[in-house]
């Protein structure tokens, strides 16, 4: 039996019809991971872009000597109650560090407290009726406001949420990682040289093969506690430091290089070693000179993701003692940091509703990073990348 | 030999051997280093805040372990590596005492600062639900006596336990095994109330149901407050300081008619309530100078008194005696025993 014109153009249409399915499929499949994406973002930053600011109120201060004891003795009662504790606080180190200020007036700008803040932006507050008229008075008058908070970009952690920052937790992130690349990358990338160019396809090189593979899908809190009984309690490596945190990152990021970088020297076309050998050049001559600078753009890209992906990470460090609470500012490797995965969580689990925002701020802040890091291995790529 | 010297390899295993030393070098150190329960952690580390800001020391570091967590890196001897603190949302037991004393850790100060109770409670869009201790026990345990027998849990509504109580579905959000939070709820509740029930034989049951009524909700009680807010018909169990900070969305119940106050939960009257605690490793006075300034600002009347910053934070003050016996014990050094305990 022939098949008729009709039944062809029937068939035809039918699978027309099919891919302009499968096509539409797909698209609400995209729509839907894109749907999600923006909720989460416009989630963000309705609770996070708050944190940005924050509220200050202009005071009287006058440095008498009940206040060399007592801050809060150097204002007005009323001040006192709007005003941060982590601002009255200081006043006795003041005055001890400078003798001069006492008997001295000033009238300076210092943080509001928390609640104050969280009254002025409009969420819960646990002002009384009398301080909220006073809040009020004072705004008309210009003597309080939300101002840019330079606060929170330039402190570490605290438990009063007017004084919290992710400073701290950023330092503590950009030291550990360092630790992390300085180790994790020359080690990986050598090690896929040897594997990619130097070493015979035997029994033994698949089986080191296959356990890479293996180690970068195994759960990264296993690094952790790799990390606490090898580096912390058999090298005595200090807790919670910036160095044992970068160790126990490395080993995570370790396979995600080395696959990376393998697939990156896999890419350089055979034609360029045959060349380079051909013209006399040893097998480290033609590695060094001419397969890894071809297969940099790739390394680079891996190394970058696998960085990005570290950075996001907090399970391990749980485990080695960095998801802590740290106001201060580390200033060395051996000193204990947070990194501001952690410095999220710690604030998540806070009971004072003004920390919402700040969890949020903090999530925005660790964005940016990400993305930051994500598209410089995307420029990466695309400028250096080479087609053959 | 010149060459060697030149060498990169050199000049790497010395930049190494340099890493390493600083890493292991061991001295005094400024730094107090602090371990254990999450219960205790929002305090201890307002005042360690406190004390980075007002002393010249360096701000301690803290640690949220656990309760028992705290007590085992603590117990795990003496020197550089080991907490110099743990705090503790329950009292330290003879037995682990007993591994610090086999581990070098012998002189150890018991401070008790505060009390903290457990909240049963609800969104506050529903009434308030009075209940005793034993109705909130055969709601949660895994079996319950049902005519002299225990039997796996047949209670699926409030109405069924009580006629008087409301006729709502039991759902309840508590927190995860590993908690000290729901260890002292075993204790608080299902042990004392199982204690007085011929059923079981006059020794305490523990045993909390796991047919979905009771809902792990994990270690962050935030989450379970969140909960609540969206699941009206449910209740959560979590500590009194989450209470605190949302007065207007939750609602506690009273427990065998006393409420979830801070005055009758500092005398002992509220049913669910513990004390805090934390341990101080002598031992470590000497090499870690700022310790006992951390410890006396710790005790001192601007933080744990009444009117204290802490009681701000949720803490419940301690009775006035018993805090001037903590301090006491601060200034002696006493050293625990375990025929304190």
């Amino acid at each position: 039996m022939s098949q008729t014109f009709d039944d062809i153009s029937a068939q035809l249409r039918r699978r027309h019809r099919r891919s302009a399915r499968l096509k539409w499929i797909s698209m609400g499949a995209l729509g839907l991971a894109g749907l999600f994406l923006v909720l989460f973002f416009a989630d963000m930053l309705s609770k996070g872009l708050p944190a940005f600011q924050q509220a200050y109120v202009q005071v009287e201060l006058e440095y008498n000597e009940d206040a060399q004891r007592m801050g809060r003795e150097a204002m007005e009662p009323e001040d006192a109650k709007i005003v941060s504790r982590s601002f009255e606080r200081l006043i006795p180190g003041m005055l001890r560090d400078d003798p001069d200020l006492l008997g001295t007036t000033e009238t300076r700008w210092v943080l509001a407290n928390g609640e104050v803040d969280q009254y002025l932006k409009g969420h819960r507050s646990k002002l009384s009726e009398t301080e909220r008229q006073a809040v009020d008075e004072k705004v008309e008058n210009g003597q309080v406001a939300l101002k840019f908070n330079t606060t929170f970009f330039s402190q570490g952690d605290s438990k009063m949420p007017e004084r919290a920052g992710i400073m701290a937790a950023a330092v503590g992130t950009v030291m550990t990682m360092l630790v992390t690349l300085a180790i994790a990358f020359p080690i990986g990338v050598m090690t896929a040289v040897y594997l990619e160019e130097f070493a015979p396809d035997n029994r033994l090189t698949q089986i080191i093969e296959i356990n890479i593979n293996n180690l970068a899908a195994i759960p990264s809190i296993l690094f952790g506690l790799l990390g606490l009984a090898i580096f912390i309690n058999f090298f005595g490596v200090p807790r919670s430091s910036p160095l044992v945190g970068g160790m126990t990152l490395a080993l995570m990021t370790l396979p995600v290089i080395i696959i990376a970088t393998r697939t990156a020297l896999r890419s350089v076309p055979d034609s360029i070693r045959h060349a380079a050998f051909g013209v006399g050049c040893s097998r480290w001559q033609v590695v060094r000179d001419h397969v890894l600078p071809l297969a940099m753009p790739g390394i680079m890209t891996g190394s970058i993701i696998g960085l990005a992906q570290a950075m996001g990470e907090t399970a391990p460090l749980i485990i080695v003692g960095m998801v802590a609470f740290i106001p201060d500012v580390s200033a060395s490797f051996t000193q204990a940091a947070t990194v501001l995965p952690a410095q999220v969580f710690t604030w998540a689990g806070e009971p004072e509703q003004a920390f919402v925002e700040k969890t949020a701020g903090g999530i925005l802040v660790l964005l940016a990073i990400l993305i930051f890091l994500n598209a410089t291995a995307v420029i990466l790529r695309k400028k250096f990348e080479r087609r053959w | 030999m010149n060459r060697i010297l030149k060498s990169r390899a050199f000049k790497t295993t010395v930049i190494a051997a340099a890493v390493m030393g600083a890493a292991t070098a061991a001295h005094a150190r400024d730094q107090i280093r602090i371990v254990g329960s999450s219960t205790v952690y929002p305090f201890a580390s307002y005042v360690t805040e406190e004390f980075g800001a007002v002393t010249e020391y360096p701000t301690p570091v803290i640690e949220s372990t656990g309760s028992g967590g705290g007590i085992r890196l603590f117990c795990n001897g003496v020197g550089e590596g080991t907490p110099d603190i743990t705090n503790a949302s329950r009292r330290i037991k003879a037995s682990e005492v007993e591994r610090c004393e086999e581990n070098g850790v012998t002189d150890v100060t018991e401070v008790k600062i505060g009390s903290d109770g457990i909240v049963f409670a609800q969104s506050s869009t529903n009434d308030a639900m009075a209940l005793t201790l034993e109705q909130l026990f055969l709601a949660v345990a895994a079996q319950v006596p049902v005519d002299g027998e225990l039997v796996d849990n047949p209670y699926t509504n409030w109405s069924d336990i009580d006629a008087s109580l409301p006729d709502r579905e039991i759902s309840v959000y508590g927190p995860p095994s590993t908690s000290g939070t729901r260890d002292a709820f075993e204790e608080l509740v299902m042990e004392a109330a199982s204690e007085e029930m011929e059923a079981y034989g006059g020794e305490g049951y523990t045993e909390i149901r796991a047919d979905g009524v009771y809902i792990d909700a994990g270690e962050n009680d935030n989450l379970i407050v969140q909960r609540l807010t969206e699941d009206t018909e449910a209740f959560g169990i979590f500590g009194y300081s989450f209470l605190v900070e949302n007065p207007d969305t939750l609602v506690a119940s009273s427990i065998d008619g006393v409420e979830p106050e801070a005055e009758a939960i500092s005398a002992g009257d509220y049913p669910i309530a513990r004390s805090l605690w934390f341990y101080v490793k002598n031992q470590h006075a000497d090499d870690v100078p700022p310790l006992y300034e951390y410890v006396d600002m710790f005790v001192s009347e601007t933080m744990i008194g009444d009117g204290g910053y802490l009681m701000d934070i949720g803490l419940i003050p301690l009775p006035e005696a018993e805090r001037e016996q903590t301090r006491q014990k601060v200034a002696d050094r006493a050293k625990l025993q375990v025929s304190d305990l």
